[in-house]
């Protein structure tokens, strides 16, 4: 890439790809500096994931499908929002933590510093530990795979699935993370979309009401995340019976929710104003 | 009353961050909702599953988020302030301090959980009843058996996370243990599925843990499961692990402190 890239507009581009590489690489060798609490630490976040599709595979010790779709459908539909908030997760989490760069007066320093904003807070604190949700994820979605009758169009489909659902948690985390703005210790806000997205798609949107379906796709698109993807490669036809060509627009939902949430960011630096301590 | 008055501080602690306590009730609400859908339809496809009906399972999920913050589920409360002083060695002037460490912690806990109680649990439970169908408690003995296994609850969940933030007398971090103590809390509580519906040994196993005294049991006893003798034997249960776990806290005290002294402090 660096080898051909001399003109001045791919070097803008470039530069703040490169600043957030450098900043990873200094935060892994930090972290693993503590190797025996790295261990720990990445076994600890791959059993809080494991444990928590084994609740979903407990229930149906009790049932035989839920909301109409049986274990490893629901085993597709997890592993999808599972990588892709994993992925988001891993690339920008810090973003939750604005406030408390507001609240510490770490936002002014970082505003100083000739690397765009929102790299530096991405960044901040970058954690391989959370590769334990994407591994975790990423062998519940494999188990599911062999149901998929696959043909080209499915496998491009289901590459573009992982990729919006990642798109589109990045786009949570940043536009609920802007919050914080207005009010810094409201970071908790943020998870009620953001993991509360995670969870919510973990189910069939069979579970819930029409309303919610309907609120979830035009609103706030997050079933865009991994349901609409997902019927079409399983072969569904839509339950709820909403119009077939909404299974294909997952990349177009993810690229309305990341362009709403670079827009909320840019508001919210714009408005913002030193503490001042 | 010394442990009243740190009681009744760390309340007024926890009772200073308004806006962060509303993003909470709105996010337990969210994820109340979620569950809520989930667990309705599970008892749609199995009406009687783990011998709870759907009103039972939606009245399950809505207490689990009241209690989530009370009892500190996923770590957090008095026990990351002791954690953060073991780290930087501050622990050495709690030590010296004519105040029995564990009883201070536990003070400082009970105050934060009260504050939780009455706020964290007391507001998702109104939307939740406002907007689902759920049970109260299944009579004036029961609602008495709740009020009193909540404390119990927080007690055994304190002495866990005191356990918990001790490992850092011996690692200096404690986040790795507290992560996994977290993972398992949540999965062996009945959080994440009553335990009610795991099945055979796991089911034994999960009810016969510590875990399941912070949420499972004082749910149990809202929705009347545990009526007579056996309400007495649930209480006793909670309070049977709570003392053994303070004893244990204790004793891992008294061995760190050793290890401390040796180390000059």
């Amino acid at each position: 890439m660096a080898e051909t890239s001399t003109t001045s507009t791919t070097a803008r581009l470039w530069h703040p790809v490169a600043r957030y590489g450098d900043m990873v690489r200094l935060w892994v060798r930090a972290e693993l500096s503590y190797p025996a609490s790295f261990a720990m630490l990445v076994v600890g976040s791959m059993l809080i994931n494991a444990l928590d599709f084994a609740g979903i595979a407990i229930m149906f010790s009790s049932i035989d499908s839920l909301g109409g779709f049986g274990l490893r459908e629901i085993a597709l539909l997890y592993g999808a929002t599972g990588v892709g908030i994993g992925i988001a997760d891993t690339l920008i989490g810090s973003v939750e933590r604005i406030g408390e760069f507001i609240r510490t007066g770490r936002l002014d320093q970082m505003l100083t510093k000739p690397v765009p904003l929102l790299v530096q807070v991405c960044s901040d604190r970058f954690t391989l530990r959370r590769l334990g949700r994407i591994t975790q994820a990423s062998v519940v979605m494999a188990w599911a795979l062999p149901i998929v009758d696959w043909t080209p169009s499915r496998v491009l489909v289901a590459v573009l699935m992982v990729l919006s659902s990642s798109a589109l948690f990045f786009g949570l985390f940043v536009l609920f993370s802007c919050v914080q703005f207005w009010t810094s210790d409201a970071s908790e806000f943020a998870n009620a979309f953001t993991y509360g997205g995670n969870t919510l798609t973990q189910y069939p949107l069979t579970v819930f009401p029409r309303e919610l379906a309907i609120a979830l796709t035009v609103v706030l698109p997050i079933a865009f995340v991994n349901w609409y993807p997902c019927l079409y490669l399983l072969g569904r036809s839509d339950p709820f019976g909403f119009p077939e060509g909404l299974q294909f627009c997952s990349p177009l939902a993810a690229a309305v929710v990341v362009a709403a949430a670079l827009l909320v960011w840019r508001t919210g630096v714009r408005r913002y104003t030193s503490t001042g301590s | 009353m010394l442990h009243v008055a740190v009681a009744s501080r760390a309340f007024r602690r926890y009772s200073t961050y308004r806006a962060a306590t509303v993003a909470g009730v709105f996010t337990n609400s969210v994820f109340g909702v979620i569950y809520s859908f989930a667990y309705l339809a599970l008892w749609r496809a199995n009406p009687d599953a783990g011998g709870y009906d759907a009103v039972d399972a939606v009245t399950f999920v809505w207490l689990g988020q009241a209690l989530l913050m009370t009892v500190a589920l996923w770590g957090g409360g008095a026990t990351d302030d002791l954690a953060e002083r073991i780290r930087t060695g501050d622990v050495a002037i709690d030590l010296y301090r004519p105040v029995d460490l564990v009883g201070w912690y536990l003070a400082s806990d009970l105050g934060r959980a009260a504050y939780h109680f009455l706020i964290r649990g007391l507001a998702p439970t109104v939307v939740g009843l406002l907007l689902f169908d759920i049970a109260l408690p299944d009579s004036p003995v029961a609602a008495l058996g709740f009020v009193l296994s909540i404390p119990l609850a927080v007690v055994v969940s304190f002495a866990i996370r005191f356990l918990v933030a001790s490992t850092a007398f011996w690692l200096l971090d404690a986040s790795g243990p507290r992560i996994l103590t977290g993972a398992l809390a949540i999965f062996f509580s009945g959080m994440s599925l009553p335990l009610v519906l795991f099945p055979g040994w796991l089911g034994t196993l999960a009810e016969a843990l510590p875990f399941s005294a912070m949420i499972q049991v004082p749910n149990d006893i809202w929705l009347g499961r545990h009526t007579g003798i056996d309400l007495v034997g649930a209480l006793a249960f909670q309070a049977g692990w709570a003392v053994v776990l303070l004893l244990a806290c204790r004793f891992v005290l008294a061995l760190a402190t050793r290890k401390l002294v040796v180390q000059g402090g």
